[in-house]
């Protein structure tokens, strides 16, 4: 049973990432992308913090790289996955890249093309989960039934950003902690004696 | 002599580490397997059910195996990258041997039987003892248990000892005095459904990557976690209670807890007195452990260590995770025990949700320390010098009681008798002692002087540079076996692949000299991996670690199956302890006194900071695997100096600065790595490297006296900034084979989708 449909979601946990990059190494060893990696993984500050966040696509409802798009070449399934661009239509004028609000595309020179996460078609198409929330070791990517996401998860699904002036509606998730979640920073603030 | 036969650049032109970068044929090559083969992920005690990509006899990748219960499909980056230490550029494929130019390749026939002649010629004149052996539990339980057999039948020595010393050993030790048993008390599932989690001295986002997601899990259903460590690791930051402690404080802390729990009547009172011995001892011991007290030995603020205590005390489940960090220490068995005291004094264990366990970090540490690798050790977890356990052995072994030797001496111990002259000739295997001991150049003295020494590896270590002989031998991949993982539940390990050229499984090396040494008969019924395992059931049976019931194929049919197993009928024993009943002749748990006692090196005017060490999520141990591959080596090349801003201020220094560490060991010369999450009183470094850029240049050679391991996680040391010209050119070449690792991009396909 293909795993991409309207009940399942990709929901992206950064307070549980713990930057171990399987999810690259991962996505680079899938079937079709030999050796190239579709996500981005940060370190936000290491200097104050441990914490890492993955990117990969968002499926934008309306997505702005389509709409940029002077060839016309990204489109969005019905299934709401936004594609790499169609290779004959792309001129690889790199608009996507740029206008990604969360920085996704990557437009391959030699290639001409725009690559990017497609969710895994070619595996969540044959009944399997994408590849990076498959392996992700604390399950900062999942990729759950969208109605048992309240029972599996304490923070809370996030699908509309604002970015400047854009209104951003997604596909995927972010999962957003209360405002209560305990975060350690500083090891200092945290001994006794002081230094 | 086992001298370096060349200069260390000349070794690594010859046999690395290189890169592997791609599979088989490049990105390009047809990517679609043969088979794919279910087996386990060859990297840390996790042991990740993983299915390997199998093409023309060579992996070719991997895919998820999402049906295998401990993780689903989920894999760390080294699961992920772990195919390609296959088809590698630097592995063994024939014999080598010394000679005056270096490291020659010979014909199988000359190696082995100038292997048998040196031993012999070694024991003739300096006795049986002289030659010792050092192997690892990266290895199956059949090649462990036979690594045991082949040294005291085989070789018919009594020095016999492993790399678990450098891992498990004081986990081993607490909780054999404490509950009869060495291992984990729960199956992991149990994490998921806790009140409480109390983690101490692990990393366990970076060394045990998949249980991170059991203490999500738990957490979302609401439990509490607890995390003490120097550093506020990736799992800490977003913890309840984060207690930065000094290095070397954990007991002072545990006991601090014992005291506060008495005296806020929150101890188990029927557990203790229908379950247990020894309470009374063990409150004696922290009666004077205040939270004042603890306060001024851990640098944890007194309210800090009254909430854990307060959290400790009142959780109505709770599960204790221990690893290195406590374990590494000259009283890493009594910090053990510090933690079990906590646990029992509750007595929450032995029931759902409820228990404890060490998180074992190598690939087979837990089934590898059971079945007689050990030098006081025989299979089954039974006593070498225990007459009754002897006997048993011998039965099986057919031997005699004077056949068997005694108990030997440990690693570390194995090394200093080796550098003293009393120790001769070497095997190794499995075990990278020049990086993974304490004082590298103690080591490296101490293998230069042997006079003879043959080791069984894949790659050239940094350690098998100093063998006379060096036989190549097997990756996990090629051969088929059991281990036993963390939980302890024992595994199957499928072959995929055949040994190239001339390399063979390490147990068939070891058979074929046993015979050449004229102890054959005790090794001639071994013709497969299979076959060792029916006498490692046999030999177990009856012990603590009775494998007595396990079959491969009962394994295959429930992924895998815990330990203890009597019988074939039995169902295994996911949760040791239910119903109270330890593994003591009378049934109950011990508790352990454990009086606070400072580490063996403490910081001082001339080396005022403290040093920790460990590992990151990108290498395995010594590096020997995973320094070999591509992706591995770009996310992490090289060690580095953790540093808090405020040391480094009071040092003038900054961010990538090259910052000499100095210790009464040795010197290095690192990049500063400046971040808050670490106590600004001590400093980190990672140690999966060698030469110039061993962190173990600095660490001391102070063992626990109970379990032998050595002190790696406290040594003092003084820091100063220095200029970039004293960095090793080592640190320069890992940069660039870094950079070649990122820059070599896959060919651009014709057609990508």
């Amino acid at each position: 049973m293909a795993l991409v449909n309207e009940e399942y979601g990709f929901f992206i946990d950064p307070q549980r990432c713990i930057g171990c990059r399987a999810c690259v190494g991962a996505c680079a060893e899938c079937g079709t992308h030999r050796g190239r990696s579709m996500i981005h993984l940060d370190e936000m500050d290491r200097l104050a913090s441990t914490q890492t966040a993955p990117t990969v696509c968002m499926h934008c409802e309306d997505p702005i790289c389509a709409q940029v798009c002077p060839a016309d070449a990204i489109k969005r399934t019905e299934d709401g996955v936004v594609h790499s661009s169609q290779k004959p239509r792309c001129i690889g004028c790199q608009n996507c890249e740029l206008s990604c609000p969360f920085g996704v595309p990557i437009v391959l020179s030699g290639l001409e093309q725009m690559l990017k996460c497609d969710l895994c078609y070619d595996r969540t198409s044959e009944g399997h989960k994408p590849m990076c929330a498959t392996v992700c070791p604390s399950q900062a990517l999942l990729y759950a039934p969208k109605a048992q996401i309240e029972g599996l998860r304490k923070n809370k699904p996030l699908r509309e950003f604002t970015i400047g002036t854009l209104q951003v509606k997604t596909r995927n998730a972010v999962m957003v902690p209360d405002d209560e979640a305990p975060l350690h920073l500083d090891a200092a603030l945290l001994i006794s004696g002081g230094f | 002599m086992s001298q370096l036969p060349n200069s260390l650049d000349e070794l690594r032109r010859a046999f690395g580490p290189h890169l592997n970068l791609a599979p088989p044929g490049g990105w390009q090559a047809d990517s679609v397997p043969d088979k794919l083969v279910k087996t386990h992920c060859c990297f840390c005690g996790q042991q990740c059910g993983i299915q390997l990509k199998v093409k023309d006899n060579q992996v070719i990748g991997f895919e998820p195996w999402e049906e295998f219960p401990f993780n689903k499909g989920k894999l760390c980056p080294k699961g992920v990258k772990r195919y390609l230490q296959g088809n590698h550029p630097d592995r063994l494929t024939k014999a080598l041997l010394r000679d005056e130019h270096g490291f020659a390749e010979s014909d199988w026939e000359t190696a082995m039987a100038r292997t048998a002649a040196k031993i012999q010629e070694i024991q003739a004149k300096h006795g049986p003892h002289s030659f010792a052996v050092l192997s690892g539990v990266s290895m199956s339980n059949e090649k462990s248990y036979l690594t045991g057999k082949f040294a005291r039948l085989g070789l018919g020595t009594r020095n016999l000892d492993y790399n678990g010393r450098l891992c498990m050993v004081s986990a081993g030790a607490g909780n054999k005095r404490a509950f009869g048993v060495d291992r984990a008390a729960n199956p992991w599932s149990d994490i998921e459904g806790t009140d409480l989690i109390w983690v101490q001295g692990s990393n366990v986002a970076e060394c045990s990557p998949i249980t991170t997601d059991y203490i999500w899990r738990a957490r979302d259903k609401g439990a509490r976690l607890i995390v003490v460590d120097p550093r506020i690791t990736p799992i800490a930051r977003t913890a309840d209670l984060v207690l930065p402690l000094k290095p070397g404080s954990d007991c002072a802390l545990n006991n601090g807890v014992l005291h506060l729990l008495h005296k806020w009547g929150l101890i188990d009172w029927a557990f203790v007195k229908e379950r247990t011995n020894g309470f009374e001892q063990a409150l004696e011991a922290v009666k004077d452990c205040t939270p004042e007290w603890t306060s001024e030995l851990t640098g944890l603020p007194v309210a800090a260590i009254e909430q854990a205590a307060r959290w400790w005390g009142e959780a109505k489940s709770s599960m204790l995770l221990h690893a290195r960090g406590i374990e590494h220490q000259s009283k890493g068995a009594d910090n053990v025990s510090s933690c079990i005291n906590m646990v029992l004094a509750t007595g929450r264990i032995g029931r759902p949700f409820c228990g404890y366990g060490t998180i074992t970090g190598q690939g087979n540490g837990q089934g590898g320390r059971e079945h007689g690798h050990k030098c006081d050790q025989l299979p089954g977890n039974r006593d070498i010098e225990n007459p009754e356990h002897r006997a048993h052995i011998c039965k099986v072994w057919n031997c005699t009681d004077e056949e068997l030797p005694r108990k030997g001496i440990t690693a570390q111990e194995i090394m200093n008798a080796i550098h003293a002259g009393e120790i001769k000739g070497l095997m190794l295997l499995c075990f990278n002692p020049v990086v993974s001991l304490p004082n590298t150049d103690f080591t490296r003295e101490a293998l230069s002087k042997l006079e003879f020494m043959v080791g069984m590896d894949f790659f050239l270590s940094e350690s098998m540079q100093y063998a006379d002989v060096v036989l190549p031998s097997a990756l996990q991949e090629e051969d088929e076996g059991t281990t036993t993982s963390a939980e302890g539940r024992v595994i199957k390990i499928n072959k995929a692949v055949d040994c190239p050229g001339d390399a063979r499984p390490d147990w068939q090396i070891m058979v074929e000299l046993a015979k050449r040494l004229g102890k054959g008969r005790f090794f001639d019924h071994f013709d497969s991996s299979r076959s060792i395992f029916e006498e490692l059931r046999k030999a177990s049976s009856g012990g603590t670690a009775d494998y007595g019931g396990i079959t491969y194929e009962k394994i295959e049919q429930n992924m895998g199956v815990f330990w203890p197993c009597p019988t074939e009928d039995h169902p295994g024993t996911p949760r040791l302890f239910e119903g109270g009943k330890f593994f003591h002749p009378d049934g109950k748990a011990k508790f352990y006194p454990t009086p606070w006692r400072p580490a063996m090196e403490v910081v001082d005017a001339d080396y005022p900071v403290w040093l920790t060490t460990g590992r990151v999520v990108f290498h395995y141990l010594s590096g020997t695997q995973t320094r070999r591959i591509g992706f591995l080596v770009e996310q992490c090349p090289h060690p580095y100096l953790e540093i808090h801003p405020r040391l480094a201020e009071r040092y003038g220094i900054a961010e990538g600065d090259p910052v000499e560490i100095e210790s009464r060991r040795g010197a290095m010369v690192l990049p500063a790595k400046v971040v808050t999450t670490i106590r600004p009183d001590t400093v980190f470094i990672p140690y999966h490297w060698t030469s110039k850029l061993a962190a173990n240049q600095l660490t001391a050679r102070h063992l626990d006296p109970v379990s032998k391991i050595p002190e790696y996680k406290v040594s003092a040391v003084r820091i100063r900034k220095t200029t970039p010209d004293r960095y090793s050119p080592e640190l320069a070449e890992l940069q660039r084979m870094a950079y070649e690792a990122r820059s070599n991009q896959p060919d651009i396909p014709e057609q990508v989708f």
